[in-house]
């Protein structure tokens, strides 16, 4: 019975998104609203193309992933296999209280230390950055990654690895080549995790990223599909085509987080028939 | 016969709890030993030291010396993975790793370096027809090798350990999770590898002692009780615990 509230709750946010995000697209023609290069939605003659901020998440997204996944795994891989008891405690402490952090505090930090840190570094007139974003984001997903991956690694029967030592194989080369292989597809959800994480986010890269809706590149201030949606939905009058393009823009993004669950269950089935 | 491996005074304690104590022994090269005795008399402990497989539990300690080719595997450097080629070990449960037949056996090899293919190719043969599961296996080697059989699956982790060229071969209760026609045919096999490979094997079934190896050891709580030829051993045993052993007064 209460499952079912969870799925009406789906469903009613589904076929709303749906009706709400239609006629804006209908209006503005499918591709002009989703390979469009310029968002103005307040000029004279408004332009609704979202391409700048479908590339911006994306890109922002990628980015986090690059940067994090390593980090997450590497970590995952020491704590699960290497560290001690008491090492592992305090850092999966430590992890856990990242996990806890709102994005909101992330953003703050993010507008105090990491953007005028970039202005610097790189001489660059403003700091609020698509790079500031993705180190951001990075940051936010890499518990996500550590945490699901920990537990993948940690599932791995102890007796694969045995063996792989008695072979005369170094621990290392047992973890990487026999325990990581073994967890590669609970490691491949924690990355889908990240990434669901990551483009869904939208107060931090909203305070870091300059919000200016610009094809992105790394030193310039980009906005997501999150924050456009976001940052306008204040201001634009109801039942105008601006409000609008913002219900299709968060139909798109829905599309996207639908596919990036999908990959997310083909993981976890997989990791399941094993 | 010379000998391969011998121990002195060797002992070993988990926490307080000591598990071996004053084991002096000494296995004959190319020959099969067996290690007989009730659950929890150490046999599986002493087995588990002569690759150093004891060296991943935190809480162990051990005084004494194990010799392997006259040298003490506990010295400064002795090389642990160089020393777990040379004795290799087949576990208690069949444990493939979860990928390929040939992945499985070209793992050894690969990890010590081989990485041509022909020559790894000679290799997974060679091996699987060593474990003699190669008419089995070898219109499949690229499936997955937990699709195998139990049975198939032991003889695979005996290909695996025999890829890596070992002198030595520990063996932990290898028959002890197979059927009786599995258990026969690793026997037969045991037998054949006797050829080539040092072998000692810790058994729970005294037939399969007596079936298959030269020499037996009796542990009992810790202590080597007996150790001599197993006919010896089975038909006129020195010592009153051995002879209550064997004959099924406990255990």
């Amino acid at each position: 019975m209460l499952g079912l509230i969870t799925v009406g709750c789906v469903l009613l946010i589904t076929i709303y998104l749906i009706i709400s995000g239609l006629p804006a697209i209908r209006e503005i023609g499918f591709v002009k609203f989703l390979f469009g290069k310029r968002w103005a939605s307040t000029a004279a003659e408004p332009e609704y193309g979202i391409l700048p901020f479908i590339l911006t998440s994306i890109y922002g997204t990628a980015g986090a992933i690059i940067l994090g996944v390593p980090i997450g795994f590497f970590t995952a891989v020491y704590l699960s296999k290497i560290a001690n008891k008491k090492v592992r405690s305090v850092i999966e402490a430590a992890v856990n209280l990242l996990a806890g952090i709102p994005s909101v505090v992330y953003g703050l930090v993010g507008m105090l230390v990491l953007v005028p840190s970039i202005r610097k570094i790189f001489s660059v007139p403003d700091g609020a950055s698509l790079l500031a974003a993705i180190i951001v984001l990075a940051i936010m997903i890499l518990p996500n990654i550590i945490k699901v991956s920990i537990t993948a690694l940690d599932a791995v029967p102890e007796e694969y690895e045995d063996a792989s030592l008695a072979l005369g194989a170094t621990p290392v080369e047992t973890y990487f080549k026999v325990s990581v292989p073994a967890a590669k597809s609970g490691i491949a959800a924690a990355v889908v995790l990240g990434v669901g994480r990551a483009i869904g986010e939208a107060m931090a890269v909203m305070m870091v990223a300059g919000n200016v809706a610009n094809m992105p590149s790394l030193f310039e201030s980009v906005r997501f599909l999150t924050t456009a949606v976001a940052s306008e939905m204040a201001y634009s009058s109801p039942g105008s085509l601006q409000r609008n393009a913002l219900f299709s823009i968060a139909l798109v993004l829905y599309l996207f987080i639908m596919l990036i669950n999908a990959a997310l269950n083909f993981f976890l089935k997989k990791d399941k028939e094993k | 016969m010379s000998e391969i491996i011998t121990t002195k005074d060797l002992c070993l304690w988990y926490g307080d709890n000591q598990a071996l104590k004053n084991i002096n022994l000494a296995i004959p090269e190319k020959s099969i030993t067996a290690l007989i005795g009730p659950s929890g008399c150490g046999k599986s402990t002493f087995i588990k030291t002569l690759n150093r497989m004891n060296d991943l539990i935190p809480s162990v300690k051990i005084t004494g010396e194990v010799n392997y080719k006259g040298r003490n595997i506990f010295s400064k450097d002795t090389d642990v993975n160089e020393l777990r080629r040379d004795i290799g070990m087949v576990f208690q449960k069949p444990n493939p790793f979860p990928m390929s037949i040939y992945d499985n056996v070209a793992y050894g090899p690969r990890t010590h370096g081989i990485t041509s293919r022909v020559k790894l190719n000679e290799i997974v043969e060679q091996a699987l027809k060593d474990a003699a599961i190669w008419d089995e296996v070898s219109d499949r080697l690229k499936k997955n090798a937990l699709s195998l059989s139990g049975g198939q699956q032991q003889r695979l982790c005996i290909a695996r350990a025999l890829a890596v060229k070992p002198e030595v071969l520990l063996m932990d209760e290898p028959t002890s999770a197979l059927d009786p026609i599995s258990t026969s045919r690793i026997e037969e096999l045991i037998l054949q590898l006797k050829e080539k490979y040092t072998i000692i094997i810790v058994t729970h079934n005294m037939q399969q002692a007596v079936r298959i190896s030269d020499n037996t050891a009796f542990f009992l709580l810790g202590d080597l009780v007996e150790f001599g030829k197993t006919e010896k051993i089975f038909s006129q045993p020195k010592d009153k615990r051995t002879e209550d052993y064997i004959t099924g007064r406990f255990g």
